[in-house]
């Protein structure tokens, strides 16, 4: 049992976890300060005889201090996230060159399209399997998501990428695997009574492994 | 049970009270009510909006589906009940009881008259074909979409919203009429109302003019355009 | 002048000559349909509870048979082992109770009807009336709720937020007329809501006693009165959805079902666009009473009352412009996304306002940890968690990994068990005298007190570390995924201090039926608090106060060097005080 986030298996998931230190700092800094000033008044100031307390409503200063200090740290956070936001999902966020997987989410499969010999979806050498999912190492990859019948979600840990698939729509969401072995995929949103066995295996190849797989692959899926 | 009685008909704010708005509370009231009805045809039509703007296709033109002549004519209708009710009011405040009697019962007419003639026009659609889930197999729309004069794609979007919409304005507009006729055998007929206290009507009076204001939208966005 | 509705009471509060019937059940008293209140959504918190731990249950001992299981019918939990289907009932039903039928109702229904006359000088709501009907709505769509359990498909299996198309189609669900009931159900809660808050807001704009000005509304009348505001324009738009999703189930409308034209994101937006404000609906009234309630506990006045006013109000404006923050990865346009995050973040600004003006009041204090300051304490403690837990959901890429899994059941549970549901514990054992006329059991109220602190957090601080690992929410069985097995003791040690959390609510109930009748006697004031509630015996008669007092100050003067004890009632005239100019209009 790990206390710690997954190992880290894409480009991004460094970025999304450095984002996560960074606020786990922040909102560490505030919890320590309120959770321990709770505890220091509360002993400090517990009740004693002829002891009365302090008479005042305020003090202004003071206000605009604990005002401004969360103002600006949030407006900073919103900034830095915000850059890699975009950089991860923003409109135009996908690599020219990405590598397409057509991946169609239904109760209660994933079944995920390879675009074959050519690279291209589409097009004759398109072949499907069932619950697998491969991706070359070290090539941005993009999955074409759509859903059968209710709202699904595409969620692999390790890469830290997660995206509904909405019936009705085709939404993009890549991501670059660094690491090659043998992850999951999971299925984030609830989807009906079999969304807990929604998984497929995830394969992170090296590019001379993925062409072979994928020869064979075509085989099979050609008989 | 006194103390709504008291409340309800006092034409004062609540004194001895701290000075709040100086509106009696049944006004007060009305207005915040009508405020969250507000939000709720907000999301109806705000609905209607998203689903017509992002439809798959075109959407059926005016006309075709819905009678235009006759809903204009209700609309009418409903303008004038609101006519009708500020002339009852205004007949209450100079103390006029007959008068406020007849245009109450003015408006409890066109409003009934109204409700009636939506009836009418639902029926009327069922028999074409036209349902809350789109158009009915074999009926006389399914073949305007056959021809293609209706667009077969969002012919469901349509029947959902509109029955939706003009549904629960009729509904409002039937609760109006009841509450208007309650008031009216209750109060306005015993003679309840004077030229001090007529906050009944002012208070129903505001709603009546809601939901009329409300119908003109609807009547533009779903007929009209 | 005096009104009708003065003398009105005046005669009641002599003699109380309504029947039975009137006085208890069809009551038009708010201090009565507040107490209807308690009862019921008390019970539902205690549904809500049993829902929770047969999940807990599956989730630490997947697929053994449940203790006492076997009593479940065949298509629940046959042999006592919980199905898919009825794991996601569960998950649905537990997170819908608590929400809509506990602590929405624990906290508006109770408390804005027991206190905002009360605390204002009111002798009853403006509405009385309408009053009682907000109550039976509220029954009749918790009895259709509670109905859908035992219809023959089952209840509704969507969770709480209902999603469509899933929740639109029973081909996708498998349960129609549990789904139904659920919409059915939901749109009396709203209409039972919109009345009450109409009720709430006209009550406090004009029906407060002389010299109670708006800033010396207690904080509680203040973020009771906002709340009202947030649920009068929220819950319609829930309704509207609730219609809408209703017509959907049973006319085969198409508004949210894609296959024909209708919109899944739709339903989203427009759940989340009351959702959000309503998560605020149940925040704000907990910080109101909390600030009561830690101002009397420190002795002190409240620490930047204006700024605590400001602070709810800007809570409540924010709370409209940040529904996107639930729907990040749904497809929905990131440049959205990204104005969301901002303006869900800028939240934190108004919170971190109130958190620390609850410290400043705390600060050179002289404390006094009766049982409802402990929990009033606990709140600010474990809310700071919960929200802070918020700001890496907000934060777009971050919310990108922990998005539907168990961080965000953390989150909840620190914001709605540790802050909503302490401050209740807090302010029922607070203004249970008033109420019952009777104490509750001091010593047993710190036992629950520390024993659920104690479980609470075992129960959900791990679960953070769940969701760090990717554990996603609403699965029935998280061996399934490999990744998770090494998580299952954690699970399991989740489960069973669960367990022992909602038995440690037993004290609490004990505590609470044994009080009624053999509590000691509270006096008029037993927490020397200065609220103008303490002017009336205790339990409050019927009508409140015969003449309506008269209010000189704030009400948080406590320690005041003017007088010798360390509190100082608003009702209290000190020579030095003149008479409010609206009282002398009064005629006082
Ligand atoms: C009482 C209810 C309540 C409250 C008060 C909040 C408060 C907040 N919530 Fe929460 N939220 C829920 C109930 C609540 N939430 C529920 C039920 C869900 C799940 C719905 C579902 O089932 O999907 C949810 C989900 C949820 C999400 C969606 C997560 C997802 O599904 O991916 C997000 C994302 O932004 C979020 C954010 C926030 C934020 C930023 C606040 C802020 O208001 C918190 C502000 C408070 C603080 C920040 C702490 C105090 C401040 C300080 C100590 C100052 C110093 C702090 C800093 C400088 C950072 N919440
Ligand atoms: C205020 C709201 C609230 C409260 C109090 C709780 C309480 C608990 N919740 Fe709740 N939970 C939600 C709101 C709440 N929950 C919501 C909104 C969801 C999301 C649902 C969804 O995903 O759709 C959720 C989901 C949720 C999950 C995730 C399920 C999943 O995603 O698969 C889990 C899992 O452990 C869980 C567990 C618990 C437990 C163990 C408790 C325990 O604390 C329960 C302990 C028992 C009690 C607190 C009641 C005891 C009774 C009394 C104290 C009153 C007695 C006194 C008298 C009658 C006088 N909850
Ligand atoms: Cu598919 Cu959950
Ligand atoms: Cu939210």
């Amino acid at each position: 049992m790990r206390w710690w986030l997954p190992l880290q298996g894409s480009t991004f998931a460094g970025e999304v976890d450095g984002l996560f230190v960074a606020i786990l700092i922040i909102t560490g800094i505030a919890f320590v300060l309120v959770e321990v000033g709770l505890i220091w008044f509360i002993v400090k100031y517990r009740q004693r005889p002829g002891q009365k307390a302090y008479y005042t409503h305020g003090n202004t200063r003071a206000e605009v201090i604990w005002t401004a200090i969360p103002a600006v740290t949030m407006v900073a956070l919103g900034l830095i996230s915000n850059h890699y936001w975009v950089h991860i999902k923003g409109r135009h966020s996908v690599p020219p060159n990405a590598y397409p997987i057509a991946i169609h989410a239904k109760q209660f499969e994933w079944q995920i399209t390879y675009p074959g010999a050519d690279g291209q979806l589409g097009t004759g050498d398109d072949f499907t399997v069932r619950n697998q999912l491969h991706v070359p190492v070290g090539r941005p990859v993009v999955v074409h998501l759509s859903a059968e019948d209710v709202i699904h979600s595409f969620f692999v840990p390790v890469f830290r990428v997660k995206q509904d698939a909405v019936p009705g729509m085709e939404i993009n969401a890549w991501f670059e695997a660094t690491v090659p072995g043998n992850y999951e995929l999971g299925c984030a949103e609830l989807c009906g009574l079999g969304h807990y066995r929604m998984r497929a295996q995830v394969f992170v190849h090296t590019q001379a492994d993925y062409d072979a797989w994928m020869k064979q692959a075509a085989q099979e899926a050609s008989q | 049970m006194t103390h709504a009685a008291a409340t309800v008909d006092q034409m004062r704010p609540p004194y001895p009270a701290e000075r709040g708005l100086d509106v009696y509370n049944t006004k007060l009231g009305m207005w915040i009510f009508l405020a969250s009805e507000v939000m709720f045809f907000a999301a109806l039509i705000g609905t209607y909006i998203i689903l017509r703007f992002g439809a798959p296709g075109e959407w059926a033109k005016p006309g075709i589906v819905l009678n235009i002549k006759i809903t204009a004519f209700n609309t009418f209708l409903l303008i004038c009940s609101s006519v009708s009710m500020v002339k009852a009011y205004a007949s209450i405040q100079d103390g006029d009881q007959k008068k406020m009697r007849f245009w109450l019962l003015m408006t409890i007419l066109g409003g009934a008259a109204f409700v009636g003639i939506q009836v009418y026009e639902y029926l009327h659609l069922i028999e074409h074909g036209f349902l809350p889930s789109g158009v009915r197999e074999g009926s006389e729309l399914a073949e305007l979409v056959a021809k293609g004069t209706l667009p077969a794609a969002t012919m469901g979007l349509y029947g959902s919203t509109f029955y939706t919409m003009t549904g629960f304005h009729g509904f409002h507009v039937t609760c109006g009429v009841i509450s208007m006729a309650y008031l009216y055998f209750t109060k306005a007929l015993p003679g309840k109302y004077t030229k001090l206290n007529y906050g009944g009507i002012e208070t129903v009076g505001l709603y009546w003019h809601f939901v009329d204001l409300v119908w003109i939208i609807l009547f533009t966005i779903v007929y009209l355009i | 002048m005096t009104t009708v509705a003065a003398t009105a009471h005046t005669t009641h509060a002599h003699h109380d000559d309504r029947s039975f019937i009137r006085k208890y059940i069809f009551s038009t008293d708010h201090k009565i349909i507040g107490i209807q209140f308690l009862f019921v959504s008390l019970f539902f918190l205690v549904i809500g509870g049993l829902l929770a731990m047969q999940m807990r249950w599956q989730l630490g001992y997947p697929g053994q048979p449940m203790p006492g299981g076997g009593i479940l019918p065949e298509t629940m939990a046959p042999g006592g082992v919980i199905l898919p289907e009825y794991y996601i009932q569960l998950v649905t039903m537990h997170g819908t109770f608590m929400v809509f039928f506990a602590i929405m109702p624990l906290l508006v229904g109770v408390y804005a009807n027991f206190l905002i006359p009360l605390k204002i000088g009111a002798h009853d709501m403006a509405f009385p009336r309408i009053n009682m009907w907000s109550f039976w709505s509220f029954v009749v769509g918790g009895l259709v709720m509670l109905s859908s359990l035992f219809v023959p498909d089952g209840a509704a299996r969507a969770g709480w937020t209902m999603y469509a198309p899933l929740s639109a189609r029973h081909d996708f669900s498998g349960a129609s007329l549990g789904q139904e009931l659920w919409s059915v159900s939901i749109i009396f809660v709203g209409l039972s809501s919109i009345l009450g808050s109409l009720n709430y807001i006209t009550t406090i704009i004009n029906n407060r006693a002389p010299g109670m000005t708006w800033f010396r509304l207690p904080l509680s009348v203040w973020s009771l009165f906002i709340t009202a505001i947030l649920g009068l324009l929220a819950l319609p738009v829930l309704s509207g959805a609730a219609i809408m999703l209703l017509f959907d189930q049973i006319l085969q409308t198409h508004f949210f079902d894609p296959a024909v034209g209708g919109q899944a994101l739709l339903w989203q937006h427009l759940f989340w666009f009351f959702g959000h404000p309503e998560v605020y609906i149940l925040i704000l009234p907990a910080m109101g009473m909390v600030s009561d309630i830690i101002a009397n506990g420190s002795r002190k006045p409240i620490f930047g009352y204006h700024s605590m006013v400001f602070a709810i109000v800007g809570i409540a404006f924010l709370g409209w412009l940040v529904w996107g923050h639930h729907m990040f990865m749904s497809g929905m346009n990131p440049t959205l996304g990204s104005s969301f995050m901002v303006s869900t973040l800028l939240i934190a600004v108004p919170s971190a306002i109130k958190t620390f003006n609850w410290m400043g009041t705390m600060w050179r204090g002289n404390l006094r940890f009766h049982v409802p300051m402990l929990h009033a304490v606990a709140f600010v403690a474990m809310f700071v968690i919960g929200g802070l837990s918020g700001i890496y959901m907000a934060a777009t890429p971050v919310d990108m990994f922990i998005h539907d899994t168990y961080f965000i059941v953390a989150h909840l549970h620190y914001v709605l068990f540790g802050g909503s549901l302490f401050a209740l514990f807090g302010a029922i054992v607070f203004w249970y005298p008033k109420m019952f006329g009777r104490m509750m059991s001091e010593g047993w109220g710190k036992v629950h007190f520390w024993l659920t602190f104690i479980f609470y957090n075992c129960t959900f601080f791990p679960m953070h570390i769940l969701g760090m690992a990717g554990h996603m929410r609403r699965i029935y069985d998280p061996t399934q995924y490999n990744f998770l097995q090494p998580y299952q003791p954690m699970n399991r040690f989740i489960s069973i201090s669960a367990f022992l959390l909602f038995a440690s609510q037993l004290i609490f109930f004990v505590n609470f039926w044994w009080s009624l009748r053999k509590g000691k006697p509270a006096g008029q004031n037993p927490w020397e608090d200065n609220g103008l509630e303490w002017s009336l015996p205790s339990p409050a008669p019927h009508g409140n106060w015969e003449k309506l007092p008269t209010v000189y100050r704030g009400p948080y003067e406590f320690s005041s060097p003017q007088v010798a004890e360390d509190y100082l009632p608003q009702y209290k005239r000190l020579p030095t005080d003149r008479e409010p100019a609206s009282a002398l209009l009064a005629g006082h």
